[in-house]
């Protein structure tokens, strides 16, 4: 590859965030001073496929830059292609795409202010207004909106990123104007947050499985996680051997938690079956669907639970290498899985020879930087890769060619911790959890009006009612959003649809990743509609043309008519449903094929704009 | 003699075409089994030359069973498979995604759009005048040709013909997202600041003129460019000895644009800045 550079240069500061990931330049072809005698400079410059492997590090290149300098500017971004062998207009075109870069000066520090569904009705307006008044040119913060932050159980929420040579992060939630100026201004004296078991109303409860951890035992210590049953799946697994691990969760009914609902055997199997190799396994944490939060609370409280079940997953489809790809907006989960991830390594529960049972796995971090379709798993294999976050077309699906083209087992994080109870009860007992094709315990991340938000565990089968009972409902209840943005609203007098797959599917509503939110009658509908809107459109990737105009034109016409009703409205909204119907039929993802899902449930069954 | 690369004998398999039996060799697109029946479907970031990236959608059809519709250009025939073109379905995803380009971009020197548009009783004008659209002034920053992504339908064939399926050079790539995700050399400069090596076989490939060579920018600023007075001549480029096909494209006794014969199996279309743009010295009749 030939590459072509301009004249700009990385700061010194600069330069040595990218040598911090990636070593000292070996050449003057890699960006090093130019001597014009060394051997490596006359003789050698990486080149071929040996240069072509490392685009991978393309994405923690341009995080190294943006966490020291806070932006990516020509020099620093042109030397990071120097050094990856990456054409610079790629490049270019990666950084572009993600909402945490920015390729033009800013300050060091940005306070990211969630205005998202769960966090507008709770005061997230005023929280920027009041930020953005307080916080403006000069005040070394620069204050954004942001789409759903995962925090919705404290809403409103803010989370503040200064860089530097360790990037400090506050979290502001509940955010008061205050709290959200002090973690920008000061993040390194702002409060603490709170534990992830507050996040967990039930938590330290008898009868939970896969939150029974949290809060219990302490998310730093493996022994800790050991002395509550920790390693005892692995154990079992090694005794099944791989393919009885397939039988196992095959045997169990489990089904994808990320919100499509495949079964988690059949991908297996059809990946450990596959001739091609390497196998990959990838955890897809990119949690990103507003409202949902399980994923974050599962890594904060109970981490070396999903290093457990990533082992496991890794051992039954053949992988030795898994990737955990994990939201740029979740520092505290980073935080712990990296330590989680270390001290496993460090204890020879990964590396090359897992338990002493000959069995090599190995867990690589990276982190998303702010794009919500990257949490689509062949945009993901994208973004690790190095490429813009896009979808590829299906087929060929990721268990033929997935991660690097190979065959590659995707799962959610909760999908993964899953496999932890299924090995240890073993499948029938399992089975016999929730519902006949629902099986096994769901979590739910509740949110809204009620007076407990957070994360619970049931079994399938529990009705709306019973969940929002749990977590105690407040009056004037008017609509309960299921599945989050992509999901759809349903009314008041439904909460008797059973929370199962199928249950939700026949009340033509969806149990997507989780999410139920409630909002009671203050709450303005059309406001809430255009806010949903307003995310599908900043989003869409731009690939597929159905989606990225298609989402505009929504947003537009609902925009048209936040104000209107009855036969005012009506011309809009046929516009709504053609533009919603094509979006549906032919867009590439199921970012597009979702978008219009939310603002239909509402205009059918709230009788939205009547 | 020369020889004519004839490719590895394929099986034939069966699928159901618009309820007709149809039988293409394996591997076979949709689109191509469509093409080979006689039938009409719409395509925009097609191109014969290329991968397809089935980004515009205008080509979807309805395969019976499929959850969504799926881009003909891409989804290979299955044996078996019953795909249905003509549908109310697929015919209103492409009237509905004709209708957002249309009412997103400038159209207007897109060969078939103003055809498509009328088939599939389309009007972009229906999402309101403030509808937003992509409004940017044609780049004009060196002599040989220019960019007016106004025009632009992001369909990645310029990306795809600068990068790893033909030229290697890279110098182009989708940046941004979204709706406001644009065609851009690096940090979004200049041509002549980029890895561009004028070659020019992006504009060989755009289907909607949003990249034209700045002869054919400047008679249609003009109003002089007129394609039936034009003649086309195929001849080759006497610049080295690879020999590549150019077809010159000559109006008034003046070569005003070189493309290349997209079925040449050696070139596929492609030529080097001093085929497609070396045609100087032919006219210098001084």
């Amino acid at each position: 590859m030939d590459l072509h550079f301009g004249d700009s240069e990385p700061t010194d500061e600069e330069r040595a965030a990218v040598d911090a990931l990636l070593g000292p330049p070996q050449s003057s072809w890699e960006g090093a001073d130019r001597d014009g005698t060394g051997p490596a400079d006359l003789r050698w410059a990486r080149g071929g496929r040996a240069a072509r492997d490392r685009r991978d590090l393309l994405l923690p290149g341009l995080h190294a830059v943006n966490d020291r300098i806070g932006w990516i500017s020509d020099g620093a971004l042109d030397y990071l292609c120097r050094r990856l062998t990456v054409p610079p207009a790629e490049a270019y075109g990666v950084a572009t795409f993600y909402a945490l870069f920015s390729v033009k000066p800013r300050p060091r520090t940005v306070l990211h202010v969630c205005t998202d569904i769960a966090c507008a009705p709770a005061g997230a307006a005023d929280v920027l207004a009041a930020a953005r008044d307080r916080l403006g040119p000069g005040s070394g913060v620069l204050v954004q909106s942001s789409p759903c932050l995962g925090l919705c159980e404290r809403a409103p929420a803010a989370l503040a990123v200064r860089a530097g040579e360790t990037v400090r992060t506050a979290v502001a939630a509940p955010a008061t104007p205050d709290a959200a100026v002090l973690a920008a201004t000061a993040p390194e004296s702002a409060p603490e947050e709170p534990a992830a078991a507050m996040a967990v109303p039930q938590a330290g409860r008898a009868e939970l499985t896969l939150l029974r951890r949290v809060g219990v035992v302490d998310p730093a210590s493996l022994d800790d996680y050991r002395a509550h049953g920790g390693y005892t799946a692995l154990r079992r697994a090694f005794e099944l051997g791989p393919a009885g691990v397939i039988r196992e969760v095959t045997d169990s009914g489990l089904v994808g938690r990320g919100g499509a609902a495949f079964p988690t055997g059949v991908k297996w199997k059809a990946t450990a079956s596959q001739p091609d190799h390497p196998h990959f396994l990838v955890c897809n944490a990119d949690e990103s669907e507003p409202g949902t939060f399980k994923d974050r609370v599962l890594m904060e409280g109970d981490p070396y639970a999903l290093v457990e079940a990533m082992t496991v997953a890794g051992y039954a489809t053949g992988a030795h290498k898994g990737y955990l790809y994990l939201r740029g907006e979740y520092p505290r989960a980073l935080r712990r899985m990296e330590h989680a991830v270390a001290q496993a390594r460090s204890r020879g529960f990964l590396g090359e020879d897992v338990l002493g049972m000959g069995y090599a796995f190995d867990i690589e971090i990276r982190r998303g930087a702010g794009a919500y379709i990257c949490g689509e798993e062949t945009a993901l294999f994208n973004s690790i890769e190095g490429r813009r976050g896009e979808p590829r077309s299906k087929p060929p699906f990721p268990v033929e060619k997935g991660l690097f083209g190979k065959p590659t087992a995707e799962n959610n994080v909760e999908t993964l911790v899953n496999v932890l109870p299924i090995l240890t009860m073993g499948a029938p007992a399992y089975a016999a959890i929730g519902t006949g094709r629902s099986t096994g315990p769901k979590l739910f991340c509740v949110s809204g009006s009620v007076e407990r938000p957070g994360v619970y565990e049931l079994p399938f089968g529990a009705t709306l009612g019973e969940l929002l009972e749990l977590a105690g409902v407040r009056d004037g209840l008017r609509a309960v959003l299921l599945g989050g943005a992509a999901g759809g609203f349903v009314r008041a007098d439904e909460l008797g649809i059973p929370l199962t797959f199928e249950g939700t599917r026949e009340a033509g509503a969806t149990l997507g990743s989780g999410v139920v939110m409630a909002f009671d009658d203050t709450v303005p509908l059309p406001r809430l509609l255009l806010r949903i809107a307003e995310f599908f459109r900043d989003e869409s990737c731009g690939q597929c043309v159905p989606c990225r105009v298609g989402t505009v034109r929504q947003e537009e016409a609902l925009h048209r008519i936040a104000d209107r009703t009855g036969a005012d409205a009506a011309g809009d909204i046929a516009l709504l449903r053609e533009v919603g119907r094509a979006m549906k039929d032919a867009s590439i993802c199921g970012l597009g094929q979702t978008a219009w899902n939310a603002v239909e449930s509402a205009i059918d069954r709230l009788g939205a704009y009547k | 003699m020369t020889a004519i690369p004839l490719g590895v004998p394929r099986r034939l398999l069966e699928f159901t075409l618009d309820g007709q039996e149809t039988r293409v060799p394996e591997g076979s697109t949709i689109l191509d089994a469509c093409r080979a029946a006689g039938k009409d479907v719409p395509t925009l970031c097609q191109g014969d030359t290329l991968e397809p990236k089935n980004a515009c959608r205008v080509c979807v059809v309805e395969v019976e069973g499929a959850r969504t519709l799926v881009p003909a250009c891409s989804r290979k025939a299955e044996a078996g498979m019953r795909v249905r073109t003509d549908t109310e379905r697929a015919r209103h995803s492409r009237k509905v995604v004709l209708e957002l380009l249309a009412s997103s971009v400038d159209l207007s020197t897109t060969p078939n759009a103003a055809v498509w548009l009328k088939e599939y009783e389309a009007e972009p004008d229906r999402f309101g005048p403030d509808a937003a659209r992509i409004d940017q002034e044609p780049r004009v920053d060196n002599d040989l040709y220019v960019r007016d992504l106004g025009k632009c339908v992001l369909c990645y064939k310029c990306v795809d013909a600068c990068g790893d399926q033909w030229q290697n050079t890279f110098a182009i790539s989708v940046a941004g997202r979204g709706f406001d995700a644009r065609i851009a050399v690096e940090h979004d400069g200049p041509l002549t600041g980029s890895a561009c090596v004028y070659c020019g076989n992006c504009v060989e490939v755009c289907p909607t003129g949003a990249l034209s060579f700045k002869s054919e920018f400047d008679m249609r600023a003009a109003g002089t460019w007129d394609e039936s007075r034009q003649t086309r001549t195929t001849t080759v480029c006497a610049y080295c000895g690879v020999g590549c096909n150019l077809t010159l494209h000559v109006q008034d006794n003046e070569i005003v644009k070189v493309t290349s014969p997209h079925d040449n199996p050696v070139t596929h279309g492609n030529l080097c800045i001093k085929g497609r743009f070396g045609y100087q010295h032919v006219q210098n009749r001084d």
